[in-house]
């Protein structure tokens, strides 16, 4: 029981923005709301058990989702994996068990992130605006994520599907930083206005 | 509405959308496609400004970049003004208020033109001659002179209003220019299916084709041709065409950096749009096709309001619909301003064209320019020029093989078109780092070896002519997106040839004689003869000495003839001369496209805590400490720092204290050898600390001093939770990851940061125990089952949280960490349980009072990367029996171990209510001479309301063995004696902890 009570009233630090949500005539900016997320490490050795349809030893910077949980490889032994907020402590459950017999670390960081999703026909660009790295459809296509920069910022940017929707993952404390760079990038790519 | 320069027709403007914007403050009419240079000289306006150096009348010379001397002040509205705008880039619009620079009071009359009748004393080198004496002058009269008399246009006083983008972008094929050169190379480029990104910096794609009414391209007219090409360009999806884009910057791994004017010409307001935009391309491959720059003609008064460059009177004609004039004079050493005057007859004006050239040594263009019904004068020279504020003719003589002038003749005009032969721009090549060769056929320096995956083509290169650009530019394009497909078309032939010429033949006595190289900086010919009999012989030290070519127009229709003056000076080969590097920006940028958008909050990220806005509706003020916001000190109505940190520490220790410590860097280690892990990065053993138990920990690098600490619980066998200071979060994890992934991979540890994760409120005093009993769940709190130093897991208020009774304040103490979300309810809650026991917020301020109260040192105050643990008083920790650890063998260092180091010690004052400053010097005695021989330096000192007197910690040579001894440490106004005592303040035995 108290622990559903505590869940509900989890305080984004984007929600009490005055305009959380931006969005131009072909992007928009929305925070996502309360997700569950860990920091996965972890030594494979010979096996590689597979989360939400990725096996762990996808490449690095590719992601797989099964449409509920999505799991990113960041590095040679680094995941995170996102989730909804309620089966936190199943997700957790399941990935110990995945990954019982080998040596691993699953730390709850569901905190410490905070999502911004961004998607339309501009959303490349949007990022583009501050992310030095190519995101083309043959450079960062589905499937893919990494962790890079945004501004002064560091961020996980992740493209689970085909569309284009991108979900941005930063640390609390530079979420409104993030956030206001990506507002400020939907007046930047957005052009210019008809003479 | 009056337009009396405008042709009937032709150009490329739109003559059915009028315009109208402000010179000097009376209107000027224009057209939709003019450039305020359009806009003027269609209306006959051809003073513009006045110079530099000398306040000399000057106009509009150029139609393009390269324009030196017509800069105008562009007001844009509130706000949106800036200076030096050349006037032949600046897209005409309603709205616009433009203002000549330079001069006063007027334009028309001004005062500094006394300057050119003293221009005899204003030779090359003036500032270093002329202030050389008295030396004392230099600070008080000399420099303040020449700060007001430097610089050029007024500098903005408001904020910028406008909003600037930035956008990074990757393609194969970057072609810069989008002139026949470069639309051929992105077609090619573009027909491979590659990405292609072209971006040219004027208003309209085209460049030459834009103003060639004649030429046609397999037998159909130019125009037609750029039709079609930038139809198929713009219909295909792999390619970005970028107009108003200049190429500014070539960096490394072919990353060029481009503005984009978004705005600018627009006017109706700009809505949110930005103003401009800083593209930064990495691209494959680039192609460099930025075409080439006219060098004008050096003789006397070469400067006069009316003498343009030969191809932008062609330009003026043909693609603005403008005479620049009405009896035109051309004057060249080479064929391509014939084309200029055959246009220019082609409009119906009287055209006299004059050549250096001898008739023997032109080529056809020569018959066809006399055809067209012009006069033309071959072997002639030209000596000067008449008029003052606009040019009213133009004295030439016949020129002898032996370069003696004969008679001379004065042609009457209102207009010169000069042309001294081309300079390919090399300018992005050059910034690459390629090698430049001199091609003396051409007499200019063209791209010779690459030093990037680059290429050029067209006249930037040294091709004029158009077909071969156009072909040139095709197998670039192709080559550059790696095809080998060609494409040959045929081309009107293009007028080229040339004989340089570095200085017109005279016959006027050469002192006297003002011929302008650097029409910016007002470097004449005569300058630059000089600092060559003085010596300069580097063409990077005339430069320097002149000044020429280090205007913003970085030279472009001046480097190749001053280059040339010098090396006839010194009778060398002008490649033995060498030439000037080239850096960016190509042509002036603005600041603002540098900013981008990290302005305000966006300047750099403010981090701030899940309490940040608890903190701010209670009156907090906040100190930056790395890139967080902290509160500093929570005053109440009246109070200054001193009475509000004087009561938050009463409170603390009589009662409660809630302090936010959120910032506090956390990690996660995990993993069957995190023991292991942790006793070989701290100095502290960790084997036997039980699970539930805390530890503080000092950590070293591996030059055995100090580089951070923190309280570490084990959360269980094979868990840690570490907490570091808060500038040291990134730099720990780091540190740590570099041993793990480096040193000891063989460990079975994992890491990571959770210091978001978990936020923490920190309750301090007496009555913490009480304030929270109520609230937590699942842990036993009494003194026996919770110690001091313990970590326990359980519930506050629903939440789960790791709390810890720990203290930093020598008073019972929990942190009571909790998930970040949660975080300011459990705060609220803490906060309304403690009312009832006069629960105060405290800030960093009263946190560091307090803890120097005890001793307690900080990273970086007491500490500053020299410090060891037996400094600080801290080698007690290291066990004898323990292994290696990081920084272990440097404790053995002589120096390290020798006697007389700096030791933590108390300072207690005199005065007790005397503050000393952070950072004081300390010496033993004041009557030794100067220098004194000093001993350390205060590292914390703070007015201590517990204490009821000033508190100091320092680092004093041999402190602890001076105990009880006095000192003298400085103070604004001279020492002050102090007493050395143990670093402890307040409850010396330490017993209030574990209450």
């Amino acid at each position: 029981m108290l622990e559903t009570r505590y869940r509900a009233a989890r305080a984004l630090p984007l929600a009490t923005l005055p305009r959380p949500a931006a969005s131009g005539a072909s992007v928009s900016v929305r925070p996502a709301g309360a997700e569950s997320r860990f920091s996965l490490r972890a030594r494979l050795g010979g096996g590689a058990p597979t989360l939400a349809g990725l096996p762990l030893d996808a490449p690095i910077n590719t992601v797989g989702t099964d449409g509920e949980v999505w799991i990113a490889r960041l590095g040679p032994d680094e995941w995170l994996v996102g989730g909804p907020e309620a089966d936190a402590d199943l997700l957790q459950g399941r990935i110990h068990e995945a990954l019982a017999g080998l040596p691993h670390a699953l730390v709850d960081v569901s905190h410490r992130n905070v999502g911004i999703d961004v998607s339309g026909r501009q959303a490349a660009a949007v990022f583009n605006a501050g992310c030095p790295l190519d995101l083309s459809e043959t450079a960062f296509p589905p499937g893919s994520a990494t962790r890079t920069l945004l501004g002064k910022a560091e961020i996980v940017l992740i493209r689970a599907a085909a569309a284009p929707l991108y979900r941005v993952e930063c640390w609390r404390s530079f979420s409104t930083y993030v956030h206001g760079f990506l507002n400020e990038a939907v007046f930047g790519a957005e052009g210019a206005v008809a003479p | 509405m009056a337009q009396p320069f405008r042709l009937s027709r032709g150009g490329r403007i739109d003559r059915t959308r009028p315009i109208v914007f402000a010179f000097n403050g009376k209107p000027v009419h224009g057209f939709a496609g003019d450039t305020v240079a359009s806009a003027l000289l269609a209306n006959g306006i051809h003073l513009v400004g006045r110079s530099f150096k000398y306040h000399r009348p000057r106009g509009i010379l150029s139609h393009g970049p390269d324009e030196p001397s017509a800069l105008l002040s562009v007001d844009r509205g509130p706000g949106r003004i800036d200076p030096n705008n050349r006037a032949s880039v600046v897209e005409a619009r309603s709205g616009l208020r433009t203002t000549s620079q330079n001069h006063w009071p007027s334009l028309e009359f001004d005062v500094g033109a006394v300057n050119d009748l003293l221009s005899p004393v204003f030779v090359a080198g003036f500032y270093y001659k002329t202030f050389m004496w008295p030396r004392k002058f230099w600070d008080k009269v000399y420099e303040p002179f020449i700060r007001a008399a430097a610089g050029l246009g007024k500098a903005p006083t408001v904020a910028d209003p406008d909003r600037y983008a930035n956008r990074h972008a990757h393609c194969d094929v970057l072609v810069v220019g989008a002139g026949p050169a470069g639309l051929a190379a992105a077609l090619a480029a573009a027909r491979t299916g590659k990405r292609v990104i072209l971006a040219d910096e004027g208003a309209e794609p085209g460049g030459s084709l834009l103003h060639d009414t004649t030429s046609q391209i397999d037998g159909r007219p130019a125009a037609d041709w750029l039709a079609e090409t930038l139809a198929e360009l713009d219909a295909r999806e792999n390619v970005i065409l970028l107009p108003r884009t200049t190429a500014f910057g070539y960096y490394n791994h072919n990353h060029v950096a481009m503005t984009e004017r978004v705005t600018d010409h627009l006017t109706s307001a700009a809505g949110q749009a930005p103003r401009e935009r800083l593209w930064q391309v990495r691209a494959e491959q680039v192609v460099l096709a930025g075409g080439a720059h006219e060098r004008p003609l050096v003789f006397a008064d070469n400067d006069r309001p009316g003498i343009l460059l030969a191809e932008s009177v062609r330009v003026f004609l043909n693609r603005y619909g403008v005479a620049p004039g009405r009896r035109l004079v051309f004057a060249t050493c080479g064929a391509s301003a014939y084309q200029a005057a055959l246009d220019a007859r082609a409009a119906g004006l009287d055209v006299t064209l004059v050549d250096l050239r001898l008739e023997a040594d032109c080529g056809p263009e020569l018959a066809q320019l006399r055809s067209a019904g012009a006069e033309v004068l071959t072997g002639h020279t030209v000596i000067g020029s008449k008029g003052r504020k606009r040019v009213t003719g133009l004295v030439v003589a016949p020129v002898g093989s032996d370069g003696r002038c004969g008679g001379r003749r004065l042609l009457a005009c209102d207009c010169v078109g000069m042309s001294g032969g081309w300079t390919p721009a090399v300018h992005l090549f050059s910034q690459s780092r390629g090698k430049l060769r001199y091609d003396d056929a051409i007499d200019a320096f063209v791209p010779n070896i690459s030093a990037q995956a680059e290429r050029s083509a067209g006249a930037a290169r040294g091709t004029y002519d158009l077909a071969a650009c156009v072909n040139e530019g095709f197998s670039a394009g192709a080559a550059a997106a790696g095809s080998d497909e060609r494409q040959e078309v045929r081309a009107t032939p293009t007028l080229t040839g040339f004989q340089p010429v570095r200085i017109m033949p005279t016959d006027a006595n050469p002192t006297k004689v003002r011929a302008f190289v650097d029409y910016q900086n007002d470097v004449t010919a005569k300058d630059i003869k000089l600092a060559v009999r003085e010596g300069f012989q580097s063409i990077e030290h005339v430069k320097r000495y002149t000044t020429t070519g280090m205007a913003t127009d970085q030279g472009k229709t001046s480097n190749m003839n001053a280059l040339g003056i010098v090396a006839g000076q010194l009778d060398k080969a002008l490649p033995a001369v060498g030439t000037t590097t080239f850096r960016p920006p190509y042509t002036p940028v603005t600041f603002g496209a540098l900013v981008g958008p990290a302005r305000h909050a966006l300047f750099d990220p403010i981090r701030t805590t899940p309490i940040h806005e608890w903190a701010e509706a209670h009156g907090a003020l906040f100190e930056n400490v790395a890139l967080w916001r902290r509160a500093w000190y929570f005053p109440k109505a009246g109070e200054d720092l001193h009475a509000a940190v004087a009561r938050e520490c009463k409170a603390v220790r009589e009662g409660v204290g809630i302090f936010d410590a959120s910032t506090l860097g956390k990690i996660e280690i995990v993993g069957r050898d995190a023991a292991e892990f942790m006793n070989r990065l701290y100095i502290n053993p960790w084997t036997k600390l039980a699970p539930g138990r805390c530890r503080y920990g000092l950590m070293l690098k591996e030059d055995g001093y100090i580089l951070d600490d923190g309280v570490v619980a084990r959360v269980s066998d094979e868990c840690f939770h570490v907490t570091t200071t808060t500038g040291g979060a990134a730099r720990v994890l780091a540190h740590m990851e570099d041993y793990l992934q480096t040193e000891w991979p063989e460990l079975e540890v994992f890491l990571t940061s959770t210091t978001e994760q978990w936020a923490v409120i920190a309750l301090q005093g007496p009555k913490a125990r009480d304030v929270i009993a109520p609230l937590v769940d699942g842990i036993d709190l009494s003194p026996e089952a919770f110690p001091h130093m313990a970590m326990r897991s359980g519930t506050i208020c629903g939440v789960p949280t790791r709390l810890f009774r720990v203290s930093f304040t020598g008073e019972l103490g929990f942190e009571i960490n909790v998930p970040s979300d949660h975080a300011r309810a459990v705060w609220e809650a803490v906060f309304a349980a403690g009312r009832a026991h006069g629960i105060t917020p405290y800030g960093t301020e009263t946190m560091h009072v307090l803890r120097a109260e005890k001793g307690y040192i900080i990273v970086g105050q007491e500490t500053d990367g020299t410090v060891t643990p037996d400094d600080v008083g801290m080698a007690g920790m290291i066990p004898k029996a323990k292994g290696d650890f990081v920084g272990k063998r440097s404790l053995a260092r002589p120096d390290v171990v020798a006697s007389g180091r700096k030791q933590l010690v108390g300072l207690m004052t005199d005065d007790p209510k005397l503050v000393l400053d952070e950072g004081a010097q300390i010496v033993a005695d004041t009557g030794q001479p100067i220098p004194m021989r000093m001993l350390g330096h205060v590292t914390s000192s703070y007015w201590s309301a517990n204490c009821g007197r000033s508190i100091a910690l320092a680092l004093v040579e041999g402190g602890r063995e001076r105990a009880g001894g006095h000192l003298h440490v400085t103070t604004p106004d001279g020492f002050t004696r102090v007493t050395v005592c143990e670093p402890v303040f307040f409850d010396t035995k330490g017993e209030r902890i574990n209450a």
